[in-house]
C-alpha cells in the first residue's frame, strides 16, 4: 500500500494543474460567450463560398 | 487564409473604374477602392501588421471618411474625468464596431500596443469590446488610432454593465470549479472510509489520507466558500438573518472540527459533507446567476442599440459628432443602414425603418415626412434627414430600458413575503441546532457533534426563498424573447389569475387606420366632389380619420381651425365648410336630413348638408385567433371603445366577442373595470396605452400594445413592442406556468424542510447525507424553475415568420 504515498500526491499534482487551467480559461474569457463561437464557424463558411 | 479579394485589397468593395488608387504591401502593388482604404492599408503596412491580410477572415470595414476630427471632443475634461483611474493610468472600455473575427482583434491590439502611453489592451472579439490601459496619452490619439484602422471605437462607462456581469460570471465559475474538483478528490479518498469506517486500514494510512482530505478541503473551504461567509457577514451586520448563515455555520463548524480531529488523529472527519456540500450549493447558485443575467441581457441590447455618433447638418456642411453633443432640434444625416440616432421627426424623403428590435415585426415600417422615428431603430431604404425631437433618457428606448430595468430590480411581492419566511426559518433552524446539541449532549455526547451538524446542514431555506424569484426571472427572459416585456416584478403572478379581459378597439383590436367605407351624398355635389373637399379640409387635423382622406385628392382648403372632438371647420373657393360629427355639421348646416344618422362623418355648408362618410377601422391580422386563444384560456372577454356603438358591434360580431360597449368615455372604462373588480373579478385591460391610461392603471394588471412611442409612456406592466396580438394568449399561459412552478417549488421546499428536520435532529440522518439532501432539494428547485425559459409556442398563436426577437437584438449589438 506503500504507493498511494506517490500516487495520491501525483494525482494533487493532477488536480493543482487541472484547476491551474480553467482558471485560464476562465481568465481568458473562454466561458464569456459559449453560443456564437459555434455559429462563427458556419458564418465564415457562408462568406467564403460568396467569395 | 486570404479571402480572394477581387475589389479593393483592404475593405473588398468594387474599385471604381478610371482612377484606380494604388497602395504598396510588402512590396506588392496593390489595388484599392478609395484614399480612405489607402490610408488604413498604409498604416497597417507601416507598422509591420501586414500579416492581417494574410489570416483575416472577412473583410475589413470601409474607412469612413471625416470632414471634421469628431475624436477631439473626448479629451475635454468633463468626459475624461468620469473615466476609471488607477495612480497614474486610466481605464477605458471601449465597444469596437466592425471587429468581425479575431484577426480584427489582433490587428487592433498590436497596433495600440505601438502607441507610446498604451499600457495594456485587453479586447474581446466575440463581444466587440476592449479594455485599454493607458497613462501620458490622450484618449482621441487612441480612438483615432483605431478609427484610421477603419473600425469604430465606441466609449463605454466606467462601470459596463455587461462588465460586471462577465466579472461575477467568472469567479463565480473558478469558485465552482475548485469546489467541483476538491469534491471530486475528497469523495475518492472518502470511499476508502465508507466500508466500514476505515475498519482494518493502518492508522498510519488512516492519518495519511485524513491529511491529505485536510489539504484539499483548504482551498475549497476557504475560497469558493467565501461567498456564503461574505453573505452571512453582511446579512449579520444589518441584524438580519439570512440563509447564508446557517450554511455558513454548518461549513465553518464542519470543517473547523474535521481539521482539528485530523491534526489530532481522533474522532470523525466530515471534508465529504464540507466539500460537496460547497459544490452543489455553488451548482445552484450559478444556475440562478445564468437565468439572472439572461433576463437583464434584453434591456442591455436594446441600451446598445443607440449610435453613439450622428452626422449634424449644419451651414458649414456635414459634422460628424459624438450623440452627446448634440441638441434638441438639430438636423441629422442617417445613412442607409445605419440606427437613428435619436426620437425624431422625418424631413424629406421617405424611407423605411425596420423597428424589428423594439416589434419583433420584421417587416420594415414606411416612413413618410413628418412621421416620428424612434432612435435604435435602422434606416434601410435611402438617406434619411431627421429632425431630433428628444435625446438621451427622454427617447422611447431610454424609456422602455428604464422600465425594463425597474422589473428587474423589484422584487415580487411574493418572494419578498418568502424572504421573511425564509428569515424566520434560519432562527428556528438556529434554535433546533442548539435544541438539538443539549438533547444529545444529555442524551449522548458522542453523537452531539454530528446531529447538530445535520440540522444545520440538512435545513434548506435556499429552497424557500429561491423558489419564486428564479421562476420569476427565468419567465421574464422567455417572454421577452417572445416580444412581450415585463416591466413590474408582480405582473405575471396577477397575470396568471385575471379572469376578465377589457379590450379596447381602436388600435388594439384593430390596425388603427380607419379606411372609407361607404359614402352618402346628397345635394348638389358629387360623391368625388365631396371627397375633395373632405380631403383638402383633413389635410391636416392630424386626427386618426384623416388617414382615410389622404388617399384622395384635395380641393385646396385655406383659413383651417380644428375643433377638438367635434371636427374641421374651413374656407373652400370662398365657401365656409364643416366636416365632423353630427352636432357640430348640424350648427352650420341647419337641420339634419333623417337618412343622416348619428354615426360617421358629416361634411356640410350653411343650409346644405353634403355626405356622410362611413369609415372602418382593419382588425388587426390573427384578432380573431387572438380572441379564441384568450377566450380557451378562461378569460371572458369585452370590448370597452370610445367609438360609436355600431362599428363595435361589427368588430364584435366578426370576432365572436358578446359582450361590448361603445361610446364609452375614459371615465365609463374606469367605471367598468371599478365595477367588475368590485364583483369580485380579476380585470386584464388591453390598450394601445395612449387613450387608455386611467384604466390601464387601475386594473390588476395592464398590457400595452401597439409601436411608437406611446408605449414608453404607457405605464403599463406588460408591453408588447409588435402587432402579434396572439401572444398575450402566449403570455398568459407563461404565467400561469410561472404560478405553477412557483407552486411546486414552495410545495416542495415546506415538505422537504418538514420531514428533513426531525430525521436529522433525532440524529437519523449523518452529515455527508445531510449536505446532498439540501443542496439536492435546492437544486432541484432552481431546476424546476429553469423549465420557464424553454420557450413552448402554442400553435394558435404562432407567427411562422416572426423570428425569436434575441438571436435579432444580438445581431444588432455587434
Amino acid at each position: 500500500m506503500t504507493i498511494i504515498f506517490v500516487l495520491i500526491p501525483l494525482g494533487l499534482v493532477l488536480t493543482v494543474l487541472a484547476v491551474w487551467a480553467l482558471f485560464w480559461a476562465v481568465g481568458s474569457g473562454q466561458f464569456d460567450d459559449l453560443d456564437s463561437p459555434g455559429w462563427s464557424v458556419l458564418r465564415d463558411d457562408e462568406r467564403g463560398g460568396r467569395e | 487564409m486570404n479571402a480572394q479579394v477581387s475589389g479593393c485589397f483592404h475593405c473588398g468593395l468594387p474599385v471604381p473604374a478610371g482612377a484606380p488608387v494604388r497602395v504598396t504591401i510588402e512590396g506588392i502593388e496593390r489595388e484599392v477602392c478609395c484614399h480612405g482604404c489607402e490610408a488604413a492599408a498604409l498604416v497597417i503596412d507601416a507598422a509591420g501588421l501586414a500579416d492581417y491580410y494574410a489570416w483575416r477572415t472577412v473583410s475589413a470595414p470601409r474607412p469612413v471618411p471625416k470632414s471634421a476630427d469628431p475624436w477631439a471632443a473626448f479629451d475635454r475634461d468633463s468626459f475624461t474625468r468620469g473615466l476609471l483611474r488607477t495612480g497614474s493610468a486610466t481605464t477605458v472600455n471601449l465597444l469596437l464596431e466592425g471587429v468581425r473575427c479575431s484577426a480584427c482583434g489582433w490587428l487592433i491590439e498590436q497596433r495600440l500596443l505601438q502607441l507610446p502611453g498604451v499600457t495594456s489592451v485587453m479586447l474581446n472579439p466575440a463581444t466587440a469590446r476592449a479594455r485599454v490601459e493607458f497613462n501620458g496619452i490622450a484618449l482621441s490619439s487612441i480612438l483615432r488610432a483605431i478609427a484610421t484602422l477603419g473600425y469604430r471605437p465606441h466609449v463605454l462607462g466606467a462601470a459596463d454593465t455587461l462588465e460586471v456581469a462577465t466579472r461575477e460570471r467568472r469567479q463565480a465559475l473558478k469558485r465552482l470549479g475548485v469546489a467541483g474538483f476538491g469534491m471530486m478528490q475528497v469523495m475518492m479518498i472518502a470511499v476508502a472510509f465508507y466500508g466500514a469506517d476505515g475498519a482494518g486500514m493502518s492508522p498510519v494510512i488512516r492519518d495519511y489520507l485524513r491529511l491529505i482530505s485536510l489539504l484539499i478541503t483548504v482551498p475549497v473551504a476557504l475560497y469558493a466558500g467565501v461567498p456564503f461567509y461574505a453573505g452571512a457577514a453582511r446579512a449579520l451586520a444589518a441584524r438580519q438573518l439570512s440563509m447564508d448563515v446557517p450554511v455558513t455555520l454548518g461549513v465553518l463548524l464542519a470543517f473547523a472540527a474535521s481539521a482539528v480531529n485530523t491534526l489530532r488523529g481522533t474522532g470523525q472527519v466530515y471534508f465529504d459533507s464540507v466539500t460537496m456540500f460547497l459544490f452543489l450549493l455553488l451548482l445552484g447558485r450559478y444556475l440562478e446567476m445564468i437565468a439572472r443575467h439572461r433576463a437583464t441581457s434584453t434591456a442591455e441590447a436594446l441600451a446598445r442599440l443607440m449610435p453613439q455618433f450622428a452626422r449634424k447638418l449644419t451651414a458649414q456642411g456635414e459634422l460628424e459628432l459624438p450623440l452627446a453633443a448634440l441638441a434638441t432640434g438639430d438636423t441629422v444625416r442617417v445613412a442607409v443602414g445605419e440606427a437613428f440616432p435619436a426620437d425624431g421627426t422625418l424631413i424629406g424623403a421617405a424611407t423605411l425603418a425596420d423597428e424589428s428590435l423594439l416589434t419583433g415585426e420584421s417587416v420594415p415600417v414606411v416612413k413618410r415626412p413628418g412621421d416620428a422615428v424612434i432612435g435604435g431603430t435602422v434606416n434601410v431604404l435611402g438617406p434619411a434627414v431627421v429632425t431630433l425631437t428628444s435625446l438621451g433618457d427622454s427617447t422611447v428606448l431610454a424609456g422602455i430600458v428604464r422600465l425594463l430595468e425597474r422589473a428587474s430590480t423589484e422584487r415580487p411581492a411574493r418572494a419578498r413575503l418568502a424572504d421573511r419566511m425564509a428569515a424566520q426559518f434560519v432562527a428556528v433552524v438556529l434554535l433546533a441546532a442548539v435544541a438539538t446539541a443539549l438533547a444529545w449532549l444529555y442524551l449522548d455526547p458522542t453523537r452531539a457533534f454530528a446531529a447538530t451538524l445535520a440540522v444545520l446542514v440538512v435545513s434548506c431555506p435556499c429552497a424557500l426563498s429561491l423558489a419564486t424569484p428564479v421562476a420569476v426571472t427565468a419567465a421574464m427572459a422567455a417572454l421577452a424573447r417572445r416580444g412581450v416585456l415585463v416591466t413590474r416584478a408582480d405582473a405575471l403572478e396577477a397575470l396568471a389569475v385575471a379572469d376578465v379581459a377589457l379590450i379596447d378597439k381602436t388600435g388594439t383590436l384593430t390596425v388603427g387606420r380607419p379606411q372609407l367605407s361607404s359614402v352618402a351624398v346628397r345635394g348638389p355635389c358629387t360623391a368625388t366632389e365631396c371627397l375633395a373637399l373632405a380631403a383638402g379640409l383633413e389635410r391636416s387635423s392630424g386626427h386618426p380619420f384623416a388617414h382615410a382622406f389622404e388617399v384622395f385628392a384635395a380641393a385646396p382648403a385655406t383659413d383651417l381651425a380644428v375643433t377638438a372632438g367635434a371636427g374641421v371647420e374651413g374656407l373652400t373657393g370662398g365657401t365656409r365648410y364643416r366636416i365632423g360629427h353630427a352636432a357640430f355639421v348640424a350648427a352650420l348646416a341647419g337641420l339634419r336630413p333623417a337618412e343622416f344618422g348619428e354615426d360617421g362623418v358629416h361634411l356640410g355648408r350653411p343650409g346644405q348638408w353634403l355626405a356622410r362618410f362611413e369609415l372602418e377601422d382593419r382588425p388587426r391580422a390573427g384578432a380573431r385567433a387572438a380572441v379564441s386563444a384568450l377566450r380557451d384560456a378562461g378569460l371572458a372577454i369585452e370590448i370597452v371603445s370610445g367609438d360609436h356603438a355600431a362599428p363595435v358591434a361589427a368588430l364584435a360580431n366578426l370576432l365572436g366577442i358578446e359582450r361590448h360597449a361603445g361610446r364609452l368615455t375614459p371615465a365609463d372604462k374606469l367605471a367598468r373595470v371599478r365595477a367588475l373588480q368590485l364583483s369580485g373579478a380579476r380585470v386584464v385591460v388591453i390598450g394601445d396605452g395612449i387613450n387608455d391610461a386611467p384604466c390601464l392603471r387601475a386594473a390588476d394588471v395592464s398590457i400595452a400594445i401597439g409601436s411608437g412611442s406611446a408605449l414608453a409612456q404607457a405605464n403599463a406592466d406588460l408591453i408588447i413592442p409588435g402587432n402579434d396580438l396572439g401572444i398575450i394568449a402566449a403570455a398568459v399561459m407563461t404565467a400561469r406556468r410561472t404560478r405553477t412552478i412557483i407552486r411546486q417549488n414552495l410545495l416542495w421546499a415546506g415538505g422537504y424542510n418538514l420531514v428533513s428536520l426531525p430525521l436529522a435532529a433525532c440524529g437519523l440522518v449523518p452529515p455527508w447525507l445531510a449536505a446532498v439532501g439540501m443542496s439536492a432539494s435546492s437544486l432541484l428547485v432552481v431546476a424546476n424553475a429553469l423549465r420557464l425559459s424553454r420557450v413552448t409556442t402554442p400553435a394558435a398563436t404562432a407567427a411562422p415568420n416572426t423570428p425569436p426577437c434575441q438571436p435579432k437584438l444580438a445581431g444588432a449589438a455587434r
